[in-house]
């Protein structure tokens, strides 16, 4: 698959950012276009999630700027004030690693959370759209369940749709099959994949270097806190140009020879 | 033991648990959580002089004697040209004295709750207090039920200090009537009798609660 040929949703340059002395990022440029699927792979440490969490003001690098749509960029230099940092976060929506869902409330009720409270959709409207997202991932039934009577692949699901929900421009998910057990990781996998089908932009940290290589329309490979390596997966997973790239793709896809 | 006294003077202590006991308990409980959730806050700010203010007001509290505070305020205050009658001394002294108790409990319950949870509700575009309110606190309030009934079931029997400035709880119901049939042993054996039973109903009705707030948690 090439690149997706759309408009610029998100653009950032040079983000940096230091925890403590330990600089995790080192300089970030991103780009990613409506529609496009970017896969942030690179080996623990490396900065992807930092750079994904930035992405939805969880993390507020000391350098750079970000822009959607071309406009205005945020200068991190400057700070974050609370006006940017839900200027930020209304454009995405962040699937977590552990879910993270609401363990008080049942699963409809975490889905029109956001909704409801945030955004002042009608509840009878959330109920709707919910239900039907819901629906999409095979969880219509389990809807007046609590998070922790479901599967983990179903707590992840449901994390998926809480974020669907929000009806945001971008999708980040951050290793959102790390924490399954290997059965259930497919189920997500799937979800993900008819997500991106359909045309929804995702930015997604992953170690799932297959769902990478076959979803993604661009892989960034990261490591020490820089890109290492960009390309579209059918090149930058065949033909790695960067020796540290090699040496992952190595580790991970041939790890007895 | 006799008997038809014990019988005779069941009315007014239950009446002074009930206009006393009871009433001075749960406004001051209700009030005490209020003052105990901002002071929570305070200690948690990450604004160094009102995380102080917080850790002073707690540290205050718990190192001085609620009877103490009681007498400061009744008694004390007036000296200073505050002259408040029995009832709303009581209440305030009782209500500070909560905060600062409950204080640590509510602090330490927030801080129960998983990081990711806040994540989670910033995510979906909420904000500090909204998260805090809507995410943090319901699950902040199960972990608190056994510490803060704790705290409850205290304030029912330290409810008893009132009757040294001249509220008419039960204990002070049993004094009075003590003080003019001499039966000393009858009357505050009684009054005890009566706290244990209500501090054992408070016990099964935390137990209660304890379980209905269980039913999100995965065992």
């Amino acid at each position: 698959m090439s690149r997706i040929d759309g408009p610029v949703l998100l653009q950032t340059k040079g983000l940096r950012k230091s925890f403590g002395d330990h600089e995790v990022l080192k300089g970030i440029d991103l780009e990613v276009r409506r529609g496009e699927v970017v896969a942030l792979i690179g080996p623990s440490g490396s900065g992807k999630t930092t750079v994904l969490r930035s992405l939805n003001g969880l993390e507020t690098p000391d350098q750079g700027t970000l822009a959607f749509d071309g406009g205005p960029s945020v200068d991190f230099g400057q700070g974050l004030p609370k006006q940017q940092r839900f200027a930020i976060r209304d454009r995405s929506a962040m699937v977590f690693q552990h879910h993270n869902l609401f363990p008080h409330r049942t699963v409809l009720q975490n889905v029109i959370e956001g909704p409801v409270t945030v955004q002042g959709v009608s509840k009878a409207e959330a109920v709707a759209r919910a239900e039907q997202l819901l629906d999409r991932v095979g969880l219509a039934d389990k809807r007046d369940a609590y998070p922790h009577e479901l599967s983990g692949g179903q707590q992840q699901r449901v994390g998926i749709v809480r974020a669907l929900a929000l009806a945001p421009d971008l999708l980040l998910f951050d290793e959102p099959t790390s924490a399954l057990d290997p059965e259930l990781v497919g189920e997500v996998l799937v979800v993900m994949k008819e997500l991106a089908d359909e045309g929804w932009t995702m930015v997604v940290v992953t170690h799932e270097l297959q769902f990478a290589r076959e979803v993604a329309d661009e892989v960034l490979f990261l490591d020490g806190g820089v890109v290492a390596e960009r390309g579209a997966p059918a090149q930058l997973f065949t033909a790695p140009q960067n020796e540290r790239t090699r040496r992952f793709l190595d580790r991970i896809l041939r790890p007895f020879d | 033991m006799d008997w038809q006294l014990v019988l005779d003077s069941l009315g007014p202590l239950l009446w002074g648990a009930l206009v006393g006991t009871v009433p001075l308990t749960l406004i001051s409980f209700a009030l005490g959580l209020v003052i105990a959730l901002g002071i929570a806050l305070l200690r948690m700010s990450p604004n160094p002089v009102l995380s102080w203010i917080g850790r002073a007001y707690v540290s205050v509290i718990r190192g001085t004697p609620l009877l103490v505070q009681l007498f400061l305020i009744f008694y004390g205050l007036p000296s200073v040209g505050v002259v408040l009658d029995p009832w709303p001394s009581a209440i305030i002294a009782f209500s500070l004295n909560v905060g600062g108790y409950a204080a640590e409990i509510i602090r330490a319950a927030i801080l129960s709750v998983p990081k990711g949870q806040w994540e989670a509700g910033y995510t979906i575009g909420m904000s500090n207090a909204t998260t805090l309110r809507r995410i943090i606190l319901p699950q902040a309030a199960r972990v608190s039920v056994p510490p803060l009934s704790n705290t409850f079931i205290s304030l029912v029997k330290d409810t008893s200090l009132a009757s040294v400035i001249l509220v008419t709880e039960m204990f002070k119901q049993a004094q009075k009537i003590a003080s003019v049939t001499l039966e000393f042993m009858t009357l505050y054996l009684e009054a005890a009798l009566i706290y244990w039973a209500i501090c054992t109903v408070l016990a099964a009705v935390q137990d209660r609660l304890e379980k209905r707030l269980d039913r999100y948690v995965a065992h």
